[in-house]
């Protein structure tokens, strides 16, 4: 299992196309990576800065391990000078010596540590917060208390939306262009790289770059109000055929109900006022304060990240969000009858 | 003339005159008007137990926090509530526990230190501490009526501003502004007491390390906290008032809070660490039994370590989009303050190799704190590294770090600290046992607890979330957390058990129980009220181990201030540098005005929270009042003699102003806190002309230039006036004395007037663009400067028809004209600022 998890993590690092940038050092991190992996069995997760799928996340993976080491190593030399000077030295050193350890410790060995850590740091810097290449796939996304609005460019050269999943195709750029509709916001998809803020009244801006196949999951890393910890998106990086495939699929209208029961849906769904906030491209229904809905039943989770995208859990979602959500926007529709319920929910899951 | 020591007399009683009339003049009063105390000892422990009290109060918060995130998904405490728990944890733990702490130890500890008998405001530490106390409880209590602060420590607007109805932010800005004019008032106290209340021959390359830090801190509190009051000031209009400074749609920014908040918050991170330092310093020599090795190093490293903390604020917004040479620039800073640091730490190391090592609780302590902070430092020097924040930021790993550096660098030394010089407050030692007991429970619990954040932040989770998902790989983590959470409280239960519990019954602490060099140790146990015998003259850095005789001296009342002849509280003012004696300064004794002006002072936030504007006046006129009542009565008094005997045939004077007087120090200190939050608003206007195309907007007419002009030139007349006041009323002459002030007050309302017509006239609206809003305020601001130059002005006009100011005797014109030396810059700035840089731009 370990050599499973050896591999997986440094297959991107090792296979990856070279950009020009410091592969002098590449190696290094690799080997730094590989012995991190193997002392690290509790490294996964579908949020985790160390499992990284991106090359941001990767770098700073490394990063982080070359730094933990030696932390590490500085560590047990001064708590083992402490323990010495306390409790082992059996006579006095003389005043001499006991201040060439105040130069020597305090002044010179930290002076060039941290020299040597800040060129590294400022050397994979510009990589992480520069714009990506002309041409890249841009993704506007809007931080909203409490869910995450994503603009994608149609492949006919306008723009739709979705929301609270974000697709992307491996091994390419992706630019996310970040604004915030209400209260600051972070934007932050740890296995594929660093966050950036969502800052009322300016737009910021992170470049990801996915290097692995597979589902991830993003967060709000700024404290936002109520349900901050309820504001959270899936990410799911697919092979460049596929996305573009998915992002024909999105842009287009949602596809008229031919169940029955689903047709009812459609109609519960517009009578009960559902389209005053909500959009399903296509229908009646335009509103644009919560989140899109045209192909709500493809995506994962539901109440951004919240819960698995199940009947069950959207049946709680409809009649009591708040429970689910504190101070969510959304009023709870637990006066619908159990028969229009059901109904509404088929339309919803049939959205695909 | 001193007798012969009376060797039979019992233990504590008086042994001759001298001493009896010592002890009747310093003694506490009791029964109720044990209140009106505001000795340093007093004062000084009534401030340490209540920010313990905090401190206890905050703890509890975090367990329930930990008890919400033991298992995904609980419902133990709803989200808001939750919200404002963690919101108040951090801000008690900050404002109201280690910030004060530092200063409530000091002010018990620090006349001690510098063998004084008091420090030189009382009445001031007691407003302090009553202010404290009021605010403290006003803003802790809000949690229990469920509305409490929810915005975060940080109250990043616009969530603190739009998003928030309701009075917790309120709570939180005018709350906490009061403490932290508070925490001023008590940093101002401490900076003047090391460096005009120090003992004869101590000269600056004497003073205890202590001392030393309490500059740097006390300075440090002194520039950093007046952008925060700024910061509120801006904060609470935009709630109360709808003036748009954070509101970009109107022109404002979120990100000139941040810059605000951070340019306070990073050196705060340092004015709580630093003091602990402090502590280890003084704890180290005693039990290495050598005097610290590389005094001076220590000395420019802490200088050193205050200034580059000014430097690195913008390493709390490495995530909001700056550019990439901003954020080099700042990490290099945030990296290098690693290296004062160690040099601090090095020093400590060196001193235990070079001296004979004894064992105790404190050290035990101190060398947990090693272990602790050193590992927080270093993750510290990591979360600097701005690719690593990238990640780092906001997530439980940087909760992991800073209770690292807070708990290893503050609380451990702290408990150390607690057990080293408890006797010197109550004369009874602490138990071995029980600190032993304590040390390994904190250390572990400590560890089970904050280890493992590092862990669960890199697997990706976010800080300040009520709750988290199942499946994430947090669940077992989180639940070591809780479950070291509380071995780590108990081990604070046996430390509050081993302070509380009754010791009546135990003898009496030997005097100097840890064989101590410096001069606190020289109490007598039990302990006199008197602080010190004799004030000594002093040779060394460690007097007790140098010094042959110097106790026996001191105790023989063979130094200066033996006797209290006229029953007045007296002590040594020294020069700065070398500490010669310069003055002979009566204190005052009890008195209960300093708890009526900090409640009326507190009426005023507290009713402004409400937004119960008419009491909230009455209030401030209130303490207007009974602040002028407290100068009037107890302040430059003229002594019944010029100059007084002060012992071995020095005769110092008991009046004096100007650059020598503490008075003059506390004016100086004061205003250049003023002038900081003054400066952090100009700021606020060129942060504004930096992030707009168009500023001034071509939209606003700006306040014109023809009033500013004439106000600027009004009021500047009137502070040339107040200076030829001064220099009339010390060549006695009255009358021309009486019409130049009294002229130049009138110039000063004139000037004030014109001054507010500026943005009147031409009809700025300050709700309607950020532009608007930072010139009113900037004029508000001036305006309400002069109206106390007007007040300081008529003062010293009845001072000197009341005969308590005379040509000699002329502290309080002396002061004023300081003020006003400030106010004339602040003046000039804003009329440059408002009706200047518009012409330029």
């Amino acid at each position: 299992m370990i050599m499973h998890a050896v591999n997986q993590s440094l297959q991107p690092i090792l296979d990856r196309p070279r950009r020009a940038t410091f592969s002098w050092s590449r190696r290094s991190i690799a080997r730094w990576a590989l012995l991190a992996v193997t002392v690290c069995t509790g490294c996964q997760g579908p949020q985790s800065a160390l499992s990284p799928a991106g090359e941001g996340a990767e770098q700073i993976a490394a990063l982080f391990w070359a730094m933990a080491i030696g932390a590490g190593m500085i560590w047990l030399v001064v708590i083992g000078l402490a323990a010495y000077a306390l409790r082992i030295v059996p006579q006095p050193h003389d005043k001499r010596s006991s201040r060439r350890w105040v130069i020597g410790g305090g002044v010179i060995v930290p002076t060039l540590l941290l020299s040597i850590l800040l060129m590294f740091g400022l050397a994979i810097l510009p990589a992480l917060v520069r714009p990506a290449p002309e041409g890249s796939l841009h993704v506007e996304v809007v931080g909203v208390r409490w869910w995450w609005r994503f603009i994608y460019p149609s492949p006919d050269g306008g723009s739709f939306e979705l929301a609270n999943e974000v697709r992307l195709p491996v091994g390419e750029p992706v630019q996310f262009d970040l604004r915030s509709a209400d209260v600051i916001h972070g934007f932050w998809i740890p296995s594929l790289g660093g966050k950036v803020d969502m800052i009322p009244g300016r737009q910021t801006r992170l470049t990801l770059w996915p290097t692995a196949v597979g589902t991830y999951r993003g967060v709000c890393a700024e404290y936002c109000g109520a349900s901050h910890a309820k504001m959270a998106f899936d990410v799911v990086v697919m092979p460049r055929e596929e996305f573009d495939a998915w992002l024909r699929q999105q842009a287009q209208d949602a596809i008229d109900p031919s169940e029955p029961d689903a047709r009812r849906g459609s109609e519960v769904f517009l009578k009960s006022g559902c389209g005053g906030c909500h959009a399903v491209r296509g229908t009646a229904a335009d509103g644009s304060i919560g989140p899109d809905l045209t192909h709500f039943g493809s995506r994962h989770s539901l109440a951004a990240g919240s819960l698995e995208n199940s009947p069950d859990n959207l049946r709680r979602w409809i009649t009591e969000p708040q429970s689910i959500k504190p101070m969510a926007v959304m009023p709870g529709y637990h006066t619908l009858s159990d028969a229009d319920l059901a109904s509404l929910i088929a339309y919803l899951q049939g959205l695909e | 003339m001193n007798r012969p020591a009376d060797n039979d007399a019992p233990e504590g009683a008086p042994k001759n005159v001298q001493e009896q009339r010592l002890l009747e003049t310093w003694r506490t009063p009791r029964g109720w008007r044990y209140w009106s105390a505001v000795n340093n000892t007093e004062v000084g422990l009534w401030y340490t137990v209540t920010s313990g009290c905090f401190f206890l109060f905050a703890g509890v918060l975090a367990l329930l926090m930990r008890v919400q995130l033991a298992t995904p998904g609980a419902e133990f405490l709803s989200a808001d509530r939750y919200n404002q728990i963690f919101t108040m944890h951090g801000s008690v733990m900050m404002f109201l526990f280690a910030v004060p702490i530092f200063e409530a130890i000091s002010i018990l500890l620090l006349p001690q230190m510098m063998g004084a008998r008091d420090l030189p405001f009382p009445r001031l530490s007691a407003y302090g501490y009553y202010s404290f106390l009021i605010g403290g409880v006003f803003v802790c209590g809000s949690l229990l009526f469920d509305a409490a602060p929810k915005g975060g420590w940080f109250m990043y607007p616009p969530m603190t501003t739009d998003y928030q109805p309701g009075i917790g932010a309120d709570i939180w800005l005018l709350g906490l502004s009061f403490i932290e004019i508070a925490s001023i008032a008590a940093a101002v106290e401490l900076i003047v007491g090391v460096l005009k209340c120090r003992p004869p021959g101590m000269r600056i390359n004497l003073i205890p390390l202590y001392g030393w830090y309490i500059l740097v801190v006390a300075g440090m509190i002194l520039f950093a906290f007046p952008p925060l009051i700024a910061g509120d000031i801006l904060l609470e209009m935009e709630r109360a008032f709808d003036w748009p400074f954070f509101d970009p749609s109107r022109g404002g920014d979120p990100l000139l809070w941040q810059h605000l908040f951070w340019i306070f918050g990073h050196p705060e991170v340092y004015i709580v660490f630093l003091p602990s330092v402090a502590l280890m310093a003084m704890i180290v020599p005693t039990f290495a039994r050598t005097p610290i090795v590389g005094y001076g190093w220590v000395v420019l490293a802490a200088v050193g370590t205050g200034f580059l903390s000014f430097g690195l604020w913008v390493h709390h917004m490495f995530t909001t989009g700056l550019p990439a040479v901003t954020l080099g620039v700042f990490s290099a800073a945030s990296q290098a303050v690693a290296i004062p640091t160690g040099i601090q730490l090095f020093c400590f190391l060196a001193t235990l190799l070079a001296g004979r090592v004894v064992g105790s609780v404190p050290l035990l302590f101190i060398f947990a704190s090693l272990a602790t902070f050193v590992f927080g430092g270093l993750t510290g020097v990591m979360v600097a590294v701005a690719p690593f924040d990238l990640q780092a930021h906001d997530t439980y790993f940087v909760v992991g770090h800073l209770h690292y550096v807070l708990v290893g660098g503050t609380i451990f030394p702290l408990i150390g600290g607690t057990y080293y010089y408890y006797p010197l407050v109550t004369a009874k030692q602490l138990s071995a046992r029980l600190g032993k007991i304590a040390f390994w429970l904190l250390l572990v619990g400590f560890n089970i607890t904050f280890l493992p954040m590092h862990w669960t932040g890199l697997l990706g989770m976010p800080r300040r979330v009520y709750t988290y998902p199942a499946g994430m790989g947090f669940e077992t983590l989180n639940l070591i957390s809780t479950v070291g959470a509380f071995v780590l409280a108990s081990g604070f239960l046996v430390v509050l058990w081993d302070i509380v519990r009754p010791k009546g019954k135990e003898p009496y602490a030997p005097r100097n129980p840890w064989d101590a060099g410096t001069l606190e140790w020289l109490a007598e146990m039990p302990l006199k009220p008197w602080g010190i015998r004799s004030v000594p003259i002093i040779k060394s850095r460690d007097p007790l181990w140098d010094q042959k005789d110097l106790v026996h001296d001191i105790d023989e009342g063979r130094f200066y201030l033996p006797d209290a002849e006229e029953g007045l509280r007296e002590t040594l003012v020294t020069s700065v540098i070398d500490a010669r004696p310069e003055q002979c300064l009566r204190v005052p004794g009890p008195t209960f005005l300093p708890m009526i002006s900090a409640a009326f002072t507190g009426g005023v936030f507290i009713f402004g929270t409400y937004h119960w504007w008419t009491p909230a006046l009455l209030s401030g006129a209130g303490a207007v009042a009974t602040i002028l009542i407290w100068l009037w009565t107890g302040t430059a008094r003229v002594p019944e003699k010029e100059a007084k005997n002060v012992g071995l045939g020095l005769e110092l004077p008991i009046y004096i102003s100007g650059p020598s007087s503490v008075g003059w120090w506390a004016m100086f200190i004061t205003m250049l806190g003023d002038a900081t939050a003054f400066i952090s608003l100009v700021f606020g206007y060129f942060f504004y002309w930096t992030i707009h195309d168009d500023f001034p907007p071509e939209t606003s007419a700006g306040p014109g230039v023809v009033w500013p002009v004439v106000g600027g030139v009004l009021m500047l007349l009137a502070y040339g006036m107040t200076i030829a006041a001064w220099r009339l009323n010390r060549a006695d002459r009255s009358g021309a004395f009486y019409f130049t002030l009294a002229t130049a007050a009138l110039l000063t309302v004139g000037g004030a007037a014109a001054l507010f017509a500026a943005p009147w006239s031409t009809g700025l609206d300050p709700t309607r663009h950020s532009y608007d809003a930072i010139v009113w305020l900037l004029v508000g601001w001036t305006v309400l400067h002069a109206m106390v130059g007007v007040l300081m002005q008529l003062y010293c006009l009845a001072r000197r028809s009341a005969g308590h100011m005379t040509a000699r005797h002329d502290a309080d014109i002396t002061n004023v004209t300081l003020y006003w030396h400030f106010l004339a810059l602040t003046v000039a700035l804003t009329v440059g600022v408002i009706a200047g840089f518009p012409l330029l731009s």
